[in-house]
């Protein structure tokens, strides 16, 4: 199997493990991703934040680029990614004025959408057993949050894969994967996203709320498929165990890491090693997978 | 032939777009006119007077009237002419208003339009023949379908007129949502209390035949004249010899596997039950999907602890006919089920409320059966998953109501009294109990109904929260509602013990198809269409079938009450008659012309075309030909449309009438 | 045939958002569900009545519209439909258009230190955001506790990625922002 391959900025950058994760897992998985030469950002929150036009041309250049090289499917790993390029294909099929704007914007002709998956649609594809066939460790002692965040599941207009009140689908795969996933209460509440810089006091609030709930849970560690989110729970969690002396702390994976864990996969190849809360508890959970 | 021509101004009407006085003035020189003038209100009485004057003076054969549409005078004028003396059908009705003042702006062009309209009519008049209505004899028999309380009251109020009523129920027994209810808004009367009297005096009324668990298979007919097929299901008892001792309910082994639905899913019933204690008639149903004999053919113990050998595995479904004058639809409504749906439904559901993921999220008939004495609580208020006694109670109102996005766009009428009623239940039965209720407004306007919901606030300290709820999710055994407060602009959040939801009002699954077989309109929501909705309210385009109670709109159980003695006083005025008149539209075949080809019986959607021999003077056949039943004809004209040979025509619009009419609008604008 | 006369305020958010504000019916389940609620004395739901009522500067000021994360929450859950999430986006970009006082003014610093690294390399580049973000705010200090793991997990790269056609966006970038650059 091949896609085009949209990384992103955050998994060319500070969400690098993730990238590498998900290549180290798909090679196992025998799946090629080609990535689009000359990609660009796909204006993230800051462009549909200060300017509509931007917003909407930006992802859909990179639609062109990807077309232009023969690639049809495309995988955005990114949720936000994912949404964007979602979204602007969406304006862009219902409003012909905007469309004419965009390409003068873009100086090319569009020539229709492409089909784009976020991570979770990407092993679906690859189809669950491919996982559950490949597996060589037992995560069976694993107790998984899955975190969707804001960006996967709404609106359910346009990411219309799952139910944007209570989604399976991630729980679906954790299952193949040999963990048991569990059922908690903050699956879909925001983590604070982009302001984690301009203002940090309402991730920290709001990370803190879902890890919280994970941890009240039962969960030895969240799963996402979001680089902002996991940057929120991640990184910040970092200030959060440092002011609050009773707060126990929870890693976080991203959802390629676990499957790679599955698969046999060791922690550097992962890029688990990157990550700020250290994800040894959940690690040394992992067993060998007994042979039938 | 000599025609009047008359022009109605409709007041401003028509008068402000088409020029009545020249459309008069040039109407007068038209071929066959020797009377034309104008009129503010024709149909008013000095206005019918000017024709009936005009008709004796100038001795007219046929009149034609400019005016609004025929659906709202042409009975006027066709009584008016017929009391100077010339045949109602003489009539031609030209729209003026409809058709030419109410939807053109320009005047020169609209009056233009309007001369038009008078000369095409002229033209046919010329070829109106003399017509007799029809009578036809009227069946003096209702069928009401729903046997809730709307049901009820029409079925008693035609059969204490002194006619027959066959009333069909669907369930096993009568009653409706109203025998689910524990009490009713604004006296708190206990519902089952005022409801059983009328069940009864239903069952043992001489003059109504009760088909329950039974459902209208077929429709035929025409007003006065049904004919309607009702399916009896098997209950696979028979009722006859059944006494309603309950031994074989005691006895059944298969408690647990069916969601009683009486109690909304709140308990269980075995695989013969009756639906409840006060159910009428008292005959149980067996649930052929659950019992054991039907799935492996063994058990069958209430068959032997019957004494009156009632048990009949091998009974069927039995189809019977009935003939009948008019029909009531009063087949109730059913709740919004806001659980997860799967992908093709047309309803999404409100994941954000946890219904159906929560035990403790009930909708309002589930706490109605929660509250009632005869309910799987004994009405003693406790929440489903622990039969705790909860301390704080949410009730959220417009769930699926007023919601383009999830639901329905419009207003379920009833949530907010019911929602006032359960909160004051609740505070009556749980004085330490805290009831908080989230509305976007307060619609309250029935008699004593806005006091009832006051009493509420200021007597029993139920608090009211204006503003919606966006999530409930649940920790550590409590419900966290998330709601706000727009009008102190605040959070509210609240950790309850339960939460119950107003869900939408919404029509019955199976009502748009019985709408299709009465032949009556039905909205985009299933609700069936009145005629008109200030005017004829329980009427509907179908003459005959009348409307009562919640099939029609959401509403409560004086207003179903009311519409349900409407539409009986409907069908006794029909009944008041031994026979009816028809118009005398209808297809009339050329014998000598009809070559027995049949299509026209073929294409007849009213079943209305028969055969007739056609014999010489030796008694030889010489050929069988169509024959229309005038009785049963609908006008439609289809069967005209479709004859070969032009053999059979529509009276009133008989093809010289119509070439007339084409003819004329082509000689004006070649002129 | 409609009877509104729409007031050209209005019309710009329509021509932005594609809705009408008068939509909203003040229910509030918006409001109950924001995940920033508790960071604003505004409830979104109120920012919309402003707008209703014609105090439209009470809106472009507020500090609710920079704090909205973005979420959707509010739109995927209102009854009519009404994409709150969108009018907050038109309300940001009128604001800056017509020069309103922006009552977070970090966050809009966020947002275009963020945009200008587009603007410049075709793709984000942390290390350059950070210190022109930082310039903007004189915010020097944040985040330094994060900052040293960062670098050394190699998170942020230091120099930005290169790629072609990076004329074509800068053109891009001009035309779109127009004149409030």
């Amino acid at each position: 199997m091949e896609f085009g391959y949209y990384p992103g900025c955050s998994l060319s950058g500070t969400a690098k493990e993730f990238d590498k994760s998900l290549k180290a897992v798909l090679k196992v998985l025998d799946v090629n991703l080609l990535e689009i030469q000359n990609w660009s950002c796909c204006g993230a929150s800051s462009a549909h934040v200060t300017n509509h036009l931007l917003s909407v041309a930006l992802p859909v250049r990179n639609i062109i680029e990807a077309k232009k090289q023969g690639l049809n499917e495309i995988v955005a790993p990114c949720a936000a990614c994912y949404n964007r390029l979602v979204s602007a294909q969406h304006e862009m099929k219902l409003d012909e004025k905007l469309r004419t704007k965009i390409e003068d914007l873009v100086e090319e002709k569009y020539q229709g959408s492409a089909e784009v998956y976020n991570l979770i649609q990407l092993f679906q594809k690859t189809g669950l057993e491919e996982i559950k066939s490949k597996k060589k460790a037992d995560l069976s002692d694993i107790k998984v949050a899955c975190y969707y965040g804001c960006l996967l599941v709404r609106p359910h207009s346009l990411a219309n894969f799952d139910d944007a009140e209570d989604p399976v689908s991630m729980e679906e795969i954790v299952t193949a994967t040999g963990a048991k996933p569990l059922d908690w209460n903050f699956k879909t509440e925001c983590c604070g996203a982009a302001h984690s810089i301009a203002h940090k006091d309402i991730v920290l609030k709001l990370s803190k709320n879902i890890l919280d709930d994970a941890i009240r849970n039962g969960a030895d560690v969240i799963v996402t498929a979001c680089p902002m989110c996991h940057s929120n729970l991640d990184m910040r969690q970092w200030s959060i165990v440092r002011s609050d002396k009773d707060f126990k702390s929870i890693p976080v994976l991203y959802l390629s890491q676990l499957i790679g864990l599955a698969l046999g996969l060791n922690k550097k190849e992962l890029g688990i090693d990157l990550h700020f809360i250290s994800v040894d508890p959940v690690l040394a959970k992992v067993k060998e997978e007994a042979v039938a | 032939m000599k025609i009047g021509v008359f022009i109605c101004y409709c007041g401003e009407n028509i008068g402000r777009t088409v020029d009545c006085a020249k459309v008069a003035e040039v109407c007068a020189t038209l071929s066959g006119v020797v009377h034309s003038e104008a009129y503010k209100y024709m149909c008013s009485d000095p206005g019918q007077n000017l024709i009936k004057q005009a008709i004796k003076e100038k001795n007219l054969d046929a009149v034609v009237v400019g005016s609004c549409s025929p659906h709202m005078h042409e009975k006027t004028f066709r009584k008016a002419v017929s009391s100077a003396g010339i045949n109602p059908f003489m009539v031609e009705i030209a729209n003026l208003r409809e058709h030419c003042s109410w939807i053109h702006d320009d005047i020169p062009s609209a009056t233009h339009k309007a001369i038009d309209l008078i000369r095409i009519a002229v033209e046919k008049v010329k070829f109106n023949e003399p017509l007799t209505t029809i009578r036809v004899p009227v069946t003096k028999r209702a069928l009401v379908i729903g046997g809730g309380i709307s049901g009820i009251q029409s079925a008693l109020d035609i059969a204490n007129a002194g006619f027959e009523v066959v009333l069909v129920e669907k369930e096993p027994s009568i009653g409706g949502h109203m025998s689910q209810l524990s009490e009713t808004f604004p006296t708190l009367d206990c519902s089952q209390c005022i409801l059983t009297p009328r069940m009864v005096e239903v069952y043992q009324h001489p003059k109504i035949k009760l088909y329950s668990f039974s459902e209208i298979e077929n429709v035929q007919g025409f007003v006065g004249n049904f004919k309607v097929t009702i399916k009896k299901k098997a209950r696979y008892i028979k009722d006859e010899v059944c006494t309603g001792c309950g031994l074989c309910v005691q006895k059944c082994p298969i408690k647990k596997n069916a969601l009683n639905e009486f109690e909304e899913g709140l308990a269980t019933r075995p695989a013969v039950y009756v639906p409840f204690p006060q159910a009428v008639p008292n005959i149980p149903v067996i649930d052929s999907t659950i019992c054991t004999y039907f799935k492996t053919g063994k058990c069958q113990m209430c068959k032997k602890v019957c004494g009156r050998d009632a048990i009949d595995f091998e009974q069927k479904d039995q189809l019977i006919t009935v003939d009948v004058g008019a029909i009531i639809a009063a087949t109730g409504y059913k709740l919004y089920t806001i659980d997860k749906k799967p992908d093709n439904s047309i309803y999404k559901g409100y994941g954000e409320y946890g219904y159906g993921k929560y035990k403790n999220v009930v909708n309002g008939l589930q706490f109605e059966r929660i509250a009632s004495a005869s309910g799987p609580t004994s009405g003693e208020i406790l929440r489903p998953s622990d039969h705790k006694e909860p301390k704080k109670i949410v009730f959220i109102q417009c769930v699926g109501s007023r919601d383009e996005s999830k639901g329905f766009s419009y207003c379920s009428k009833i949530c907010c009294m019911y929602t006032a009623k359960h909160a004051m239940l609740y505070k009556h039965k749980v004085h330490d109990g805290e009831a908080y209720v989230f509305y976007m407004d307060i619609r309250s306007g029935g008699k004593m109904y806005e006091e009832f919901v006051r009493r509420a606030i200021e007597e029993d300290g139920v608090k009211y929260i204006r503003g919606r709820v966006s999530k409930i999710y649940e920790e550590n055994g409590k419900l966290i509602v998330k709601g706000e407060d727009t009008i102190a602009g605040m959070k509210v959040e609240i950790d309850a013990d339960m939460v119950v939801l107003a869900t939408a009002m919404i029509a019955q699954q199976e009502a748009p198809r019985l709408s299709q077989l009465l032949g009556i309109p039905y909205d985009k929501h299933g609700y069936m269409q009145e005629v008109h909705p200030k005017l004829r309210p329980v009427e509907t385009a179908s003459a005959g079938v009348f409307l009562a109670g919640a099939c029609h709109s959401p509403r409560d159980i004086p207003e179903s009450v009311a519409m349900a003695s409407a539409a009986a006083a409907k069908s006794l005025v029909l009944f008041g008659s031994d026979v009816l008149e028809r118009e005398p539209v209808v297809a009339k075949v050329n014998e000598t012309n009809c070559a027995g080809c049949f299509y026209c019986q073929k294409v007849c959607a009213y079943n209305a075309i028969e055969t007739k021999e056609v014999r010489d003077k030796m008694g030889n056949l010489i050929k069988t030909i169509a024959y229309v039943n005038s009785g049963l004809c609908q006008g439609c004209g289809t069967c005209n449309a479709v004859c070969p040979s032009k053999s059979v025509e529509l009276i009133g619009f008989k093809d010289d009438q119509l070439f007339a009419e084409i003819n004329a609008l082509s000689d004006f604008y070649y002129q | 045939m409609s009877h509104k006369k729409i007031d050209p305020v209005i019309q710009d958010i329509i021509d932005l958002t594609g809705q009408d504000p008068a939509l909203c019916y003040q229910c509030g389940k918006c409001s109950a569900g924001c995940p920033v609620r508790d960071f604003t004395e505004t409830p979104p739901n109120r920012v919309v009545r402003y707008v209703q009522l014609g105090f439209y500067d009470k809106a472009f000021e507020s500090p609710s519209i920079w704090l909205c994360a973005g979420c959707l929450t509010c739109s995927s859950r209102c009854p009519q439909e009404f994409e709150l999430a969108r009018f907050m986006d038109a309300l940001r970009e009128i604001a800056v258009k017509k020069g309103k006082k922006i009552s977070e003014k970090k966050v809009e610093k966020f947002h275009k230190a963020f945009l200008k690294q587009i603007e410049n390399n075709g793709r984000s580049f942390e290390l350059g955001l950070l210190i022109d973000y930082k310039l903007k705010t004189m915010d020097l200090f944040q985040d330094m506790d994060v900052a040293p793991a960062t670098l050394l997990r190699g998170k942020l790269g230091f120099f930005p990625h290169q790629i072609k056609g990076k004329d074509k966006i800068k053109r891009m970038f001009n035309k779109a922002q127009g004149e409030d650059k």
